[in-house]
């Protein structure tokens, strides 16, 4: 792999940038892999990066039935933070939070990841003591909080209404300084480029259509590139979950939506942190690009048409006019919708899977995007001791049986 | 935005509906004869097809009854909308969408 750097990118530069190499190979299958992910989204190929770095694993192969970062992972609101409410799931995301935070240096990738803060809102008495309940438990796990008042608000955010007479008044609310956002395609393109470094084999326009099993373990899978033979294979596709499950003839505690986003045209620089609102159901950044970048709830009903309900669309439109009425004549780009895994108890699932060999990762239904590098990082370690490592551990399909849910409703459930 | 031909009203907006989840999930007759596994699977576990999906919606600001709708769940196309099997129903019969 050559490195990137200013040297690198002044030659470049004098030779009309004529001369950069490809950042992953477009390798033909190899008959058989020591392991297969399914899925090349951000969590699949840093699975694979990680199965490479930390376990040396490198006879891998992601195959992609699109191209890498196409799904979910360059269709979110690329908010990153880990102010989970409860201690399994804030464990998980702060791991993941502590890789973002050297990741950029690690994969000699820009990641534009931008700690900018990630504020939410409080508009009632019961939000205020979910909040304060929040940044409460955040603290006892060693993560950043605070509370943050009406009047710190809006010296914060000058563009929102905090007045008393707001549609939605504001009491308060949370700070995460460490929160942020990301560039969401360049994790994709960084893991692939620095995994691909590693010997793994980024597998494009290749659609698992079965998965082999033999005596109740995976030997395989069929691909639309043919049959490709594995000792493991790791699931990782969002909100195609339920359909390689059923290739193996399993069952998923998972419902697939549609989640929705949209960005504005550019405007100068207006907001500098991450503002979210549980309960109106909008959330709101601005890319460096300058696009207002907004995300809505989850379609209400199943669906794996990648497009939304339009009423959805404008239940967060109308909420984030309501907070900032600044906005109300900004003009709205362009809007997409993602299909998201959600799991009954908005956490998700890392886990082994009655088939050996086979394991599985989703659920993370609405905010899976922060989660990126923990993900691959646990998965990756899930599949290469066969066991979880103590931070997925309890995030197993079993939870579901036992009764030991992760209730993240609360915290996750609702806006990211 | 779907247009959900409700069996006794007739096709309305989907803002006035509601989503009730898979349809034909009956709970289980003797719930202390099942194995933690089997509870969970009708707690939790779902088909989640894609594909025709048979699922349950109420016409909550309408007529506020439950009826059973047949929906591809990658296409939107609405198949079948028809009353549930216990509900004779008292306006016109459910009849297909």
């Amino acid at each position: 792999m050559k490195r990137y750097s200013a040297f690198s990118l002044l030659r470049n530069a004098v030779r009309h940038n004529a001369d950069w190499a490809p950042a992953w190979r477009d390798p033909e299958p190899r008959p058989a892999y020591d392991v297969v992910i399914v899925g090349g989204g951000g969590h699949g190929l840093a699975t694979a990066y990680y199965l490479a770095r930390e376990h040396g694993i490198y006879n891998v192969a992601v195959l992609e039935k699109g191209w890498i970062g196409g799904g979910n992972t360059g269709r979110n609101t690329t908010i990153v933070r880990s102010n989970y409410l409860r201690t399994e799931a804030a464990l998980l995301y702060e791991h993941s939070l502590k890789l973002w935070e050297k990741l950029s240096a690690e994969l000699n990738f820009n990641l534009m990841f931008s700690q900018r803060g990630v504020y939410n809102l409080g508009h009632s008495l019961q939000d205020l003591r979910d909040l304060q309940r929040r940044v409460s438990a955040n603290r006892l796990n060693g993560i950043d909080a605070e509370w943050v008042t009406p009047a710190e608000l809006k010296r914060a955010i000058p563009l929102l209404d905090t007045s008393p007479a707001a549609r939605y008044p504001i009491l308060g609310g949370s700070l995460q300084r460490r929160g942020g956002v990301a560039r969401h395609d360049a994790v994709a393109w960084g893991y692939a480029r620095a995994a691909d470094a590693l010997g793994v084999d980024i597998l494009q326009q290749c659609e698992v259509t079965g998965i082999r099993r033999e005596n109740g373990r995976v030997t395989g899978v069929d691909t639309s590139r043919g049959p490709i033979r594995a000792n493991k294979v790791g699931v990782v596709v969002a909100g195609h979950a339920s359909v390689l499950a059923a290739m193996a003839g399993l069952r998923l505690p998972i419902q697939s939506h549609p989640l929705q986003a949209f960005v504005s045209e550019p405007l100068r620089p207006v907001l500098n942190a991450v503002v979210m609102s549980n309960a109106v159901h909008g959330y709101i950044s601005q890319s460096d690009k300058g696009e207002l970048v907004i995300g809505a709830g989850i379609d209400a009903y199943t669906g794996y048409g990648q497009r939304g309900s339009f009423p959805t669309i404008e239940h967060a439109a109308a909420a984030i006019v309501a907070l900032f009425p600044g906005f109300s004549r900004v003009r709205l780009m362009r809007l997409w919708g993602g299909i998201v895994d959600i799991c009954p108890d908005a956490c998700p699932i890392i886990s082994r899977t009655p088939v050996n060999g086979l394991y599985f990762n989703c659920g993370w239904g609405t905010g899976g995007f922060k989660a990126t590098p923990g993900s691959g990082w646990v998965f990756a370690h899930t599949i290469a001791q066969d066991q979880p490592h103590e931070l997925n551990a309890p995030f197993g399909l079993e939870r579901f049986t036992t009764g030991a849910l992760i209730d993240e409703h609360g915290a996750a459930g609702v806006a990211h | 935005m779907l247009l959900i031909p409700c069996p006794w009203c007739g096709a309305r907006a989907e803002t006035e509906f509601s989503y009730g989840g898979e349809a034909g999930i009956a709970r289980p007759a003797d719930p202390d004869a099942l194995s933690d596994a089997q509870w969970a699977d009708y707690l939790y576990y779902r088909s989640n097809p894609r594909g025709p999906h048979r699922e349950r919606w109420n016409h909550s600001l309408g007529c506020r009854r439950w009826f059973e709708l047949e929906r591809n769940t990658v296409t939107y196309e609405i198949l079948a909308s028809r009353a549930p099997d216990h509900d004779s129903g008292s306006g016109r019969p459910g009849g297909e969408g």
